[in-house]
């Protein structure tokens, strides 16, 4: 036993903080894709698609994303360090003001509080609040990982610093503004200036809340659970060092064909095709380690969840390039391609990546064993099988639907009205809200899982004192 | 030597977020201290406090998330929804508005194209005109008054040029009124160009409708009507928000015109002051241009048959 006691109640508290968020945003995100293809779900003012959207992608993002990474965090830095965290009292303010941010979040989208920025909605007073947030987060990381008690840093910790720098950096620029009243402010960008911004942040916002920090956990758990070294530590050296430094040119493949100016453009669709290189160097990374006993897919449960993970990480960077390209943005921009190709991400790569973390982290705190294997093999299917079904529903949508709206006739008019085109999506977009129950079903046996383990924890502990 | 970096997290960090800065510096801070980044049109005009007033509404409503604002410069796109976008018409847009989904049809060349009164019906039921559109109700904003001195505020926060009477004009409108106002400004700094399909160069002789009478044409004409021109002209063209298409009366002006004046305004819209046959518009219609020659042709003969000729 060590002499020092692990911080564990902020872990768990910002655990199940994350997972109610994330019951939250997933919910609405049914509601919505309901919305799409029936109006009459929408009750206006405060539940239109409209406002809903934005509490769907703030509740999962900064919600289940960031309250996962802060609690996840906190347990990989302290075991990385050998030490608890240097202010654990301030983790646990952080943890409480995490969740009153959130809760004002999403109020305030509620009630059309926003920006117009996408991924960085929420008003001035509320982002100066995340600021500070982020600050005591900052702190206590660094001021650990300095007093650490382990000399060398391991992989998940060069991540876990470059993201807390990055994400600083990006929020605090994108959301500069002029305030006009307590609710309201209007970006210091303008027009072009203010696209070009906006998508430096918002494409880094995937690539370092839904990249880098998912990674961490990836070095972290994926020998933890297996039993295995990570087979190259080469192969994480080049890979971290290309990826942070070529995902900050690629923001501008999101304003293909808009007024950008071309060099800008072109540069960050070339910067995209290079991201494949360092991203597939985890991934390969990733498959050799268990390609020393791929045995592990079968015996370890949480193997399948991160082999799987960066699988669809790996898929997700393939074709994230390849809709850089101009010839395939102008087919696929702006259709429901887009929203496939994001949930693959988020259902698959960074849900699938998390959830087998809490699986792993949850027991660990308790000293037990996970409540139920099988629930956890439920859920895995469950929700592949929910986000494939999704995504694949929605690359078909999406390339009907820019195929419709450039179909012309042999004169050159057009084929379809846009409304004819909006019809057609109908049937798609039921199937993608079948995807989500699917989907949301396995989610629940995975809380399910999490709570009963707690329980069976908490019973085992009160019978030991 | 590069070993170290990894037993020293303080330098860790600081190289850390040099080789992040790199791509930052060069394709987010260079360009914004180039020219190229701010242009702005000759003839485009900060917002008035109305149309002010109605953006923050659609930012407010979240309409960026269903809308685009910028047209690609793509054939169809052009064709579909008017010229594409330039640089130099955002430079009052904080932030742009440009979006990322078209779950609804792109806005960039909204303003003009349709008169008042159908942006305050759509609003207030988009199903009244399109059955199955997705799109929620917002009558609820024909209810809510705007707030003078937020507008106020906020014009004073843009930089907008004012005038104390501009204010207090504010006094009684509806968010539904500022909406619309704001809808009707978007994309008009950029000129729409006059085109014309079917009397090319030359002198204008009157083309006869090549399917005039024609019964399956004035079936397809029916059915387009239905789709495209009812929601405004009434079932069977008896009128609505648009003048009536059954009586012989032309741009307020009685007496029967061409088939070729019919095809060229559906084909090409109306804007207040064209001028057709002599009589001068006073309406805003959308060209349908997109539909191609022959629908446009059978429409056409649709409402010859509607007005019994």
């Amino acid at each position: 036993m060590n002499e020092y006691q692990y911080d564990h109640q902020t872990v768990k508290g910002f655990i199940l903080s994350s997972i109610f968020w994330g019951v939250v945003g997933i919910v609405i995100g049914l509601w919505i894709s309901i919305q799409m293809w029936n109006a009459d779900w929408n009750i206006a003012p405060y539940f239109t698609f409209g406002r809903l959207r934005v509490v769907h992608t703030n509740g999962l993002a900064f919600g289940l994303g960031v309250g996962a990474i802060f609690g996840i965090f906190y347990y990989i830095v302290m075991r990385l360090t050998k030490r608890p965290l240097l202010f654990p009292k301030l983790a646990r303010v952080h943890l409480w003001v995490f969740n009153a941010a959130i809760a004002l979040a999403a109020l305030s989208l509620f009630a059309g509080m926003n920006q117009s920025l996408e991924y960085a909605e929420l008003e001035w007073p509320l982002d100066i609040g995340i600021v500070i947030l982020w600050v005591m987060f900052a702190v206590n990381i660094f001021g650990t990982v300095i007093k650490r008690k382990e000399e060398q840093m391991y992989i998940s910790l060069w991540y876990i610093i470059a993201t807390v720098v990055a994400v600083a950096v990006l929020y605090i620029v994108n959301n500069l503004s002029i305030p006009a009243g307590l609710t309201k402010s209007y970006s210091v960008f303008a027009g072009v200036n203010s696209a070009n911004v906006e998508w430096w942040y918002g494409h880094n916002a995937v690539g370092f809340v839904f990249t880098t920090p998912i990674l961490a956990m990836f070095y972290y758990f994926l020998p933890k659970s297996t039993g295995l070294p990570i087979y190259s530590h080469r192969l994480s050296i080049i890979a971290f060092w290309s990826l942070i430094f070529g995902y900050l040119w690629t923001g501008a493949h999101h304003l293909v064909y808009t007024p950008l100016p071309d060099w800008i453009q072109t540069t960050a669709i070339v910067f995209t095709i290079f991201l494949i290189a360092p991203s597939w160097g985890s991934v390969v990374n990733g498959y050799y380690t268990v390609g020393s006993d791929w045995s592990k897919m079968q015996s370890q449960y949480l193997t399948k969840f991160f082999i799987w993970g960066i699988t669809f990480y790996g898929l997700q960077t393939v074709q994230g390039p390849t809709q850089a390209l101009r010839v395939v943005s102008s087919l696929i921009h702006y259709t429901d391609w887009v929203p496939g190709h994001v949930h693959m991400g988020t259902m698959g790569w960074v849900t699938m990546t998390t959830a087998a973390s809490m699986y792993y982290i949850i027991p660990k705190i308790y000293n037990t064993e996970i409540y139920s294997v099988k629930a956890a093999n439920t859920h895995f299917w469950l929700v592949l099988v929910g986000q494939l079904m999704f995504s694949v529903t929605m690359w078909i949508t999406g390339i009907q639907q820019g195929a419709l709206w450039k179909a012309t006739n042999a004169d050159g008019s057009l084929k379809y009205t846009f409304y004819e085109t909006l019809i057609k999506n109908y049937p798609f977009w039921r199937l993608r809200t079948l995807a989500g129950v699917i989907f949301t079903v396995g989610m629940l046996f995975f809380i399910y899982n999490i709570l009963m383990t707690i329980r069976k924890g908490s019973i085992l502990a009160a019978s030991k004192a | 030597m590069a070993g170290e970096l990894y037993n020293k997290p303080i330098l860790f960090a600081v190289v850390a977020t040099v080789v992040i800065l790199i791509g930052t510096l060069v394709t987010m801070f260079y360009p914004m201290m180039r020219q190229e980044m701010h242009p702005k049109l000759d003839n485009l005009k900060p917002y008035t406090a109305l149309q002010l007033a109605g953006k923050d509404i659609y930012q407010r409503e979240g309409c960026n998330n269903c809308h685009t604002q910028t047209v690609r410069p793509l054939k169809t796109e052009v064709i579909r929804y008017g010229d594409y976008s330039k640089a130099g018409e955002f430079a009052y847009d904080r932030p742009f508005l440009w979006g990322s989904k078209r779950t609804g049809p792109d806005l960039a060349r909204i303003g003009g194209k349709y008169p008042d009164a159908w942006h305050y019906a759509h609003h207030e039921n988009p199903q009244s005109m399109f059955p199955k559109s997705n799109m929620p109700k917002y009558a609820f904003l024909k209810k809510a008054m705007v707030d003078p001195p937020a507008i106020e505020a906020h014009m004073k926060a843009n930089d907008f040029p004012y005038t104390a009477a501009d204010i207090s004009a504010l006094a009684g409108k509806t968010e539904m009124d500022a909406l619309v106002a704001y809808l009707q400004s978007v994309g008009t700094a950029v000129k729409k160009k006059a085109s014309r399909v079917v009397a090319e160069a030359g002198a204008r002789q009157h083309e006869k409708n090549p399917l005039a009478g024609d019964a399956k044409a004035i079936a397809l004409g029916k059915t387009l009507f239905a789709e495209n021109c009812e929601a405004c002209h009434g079932a069977n063209g008896q009128g609505g928000i648009g003048p009536s298409l059954a009586d012989d009366v032309f741009f307020g002006v009685k007496g029967d015109v061409a088939d070729d004046d019919y095809f060229e305004v559906i084909n090409n819209g109306i804007e207040p002051g064209m001028v057709e046959e002599g009589r001068v518009a006073k309406d805003t219609m959308p060209e349908f241009k997109a539909l191609g020659k022959d629908k446009i042709w059978s429409l056409v003969a649709y409402i010859r048959s509607v007005q019994g000729k």
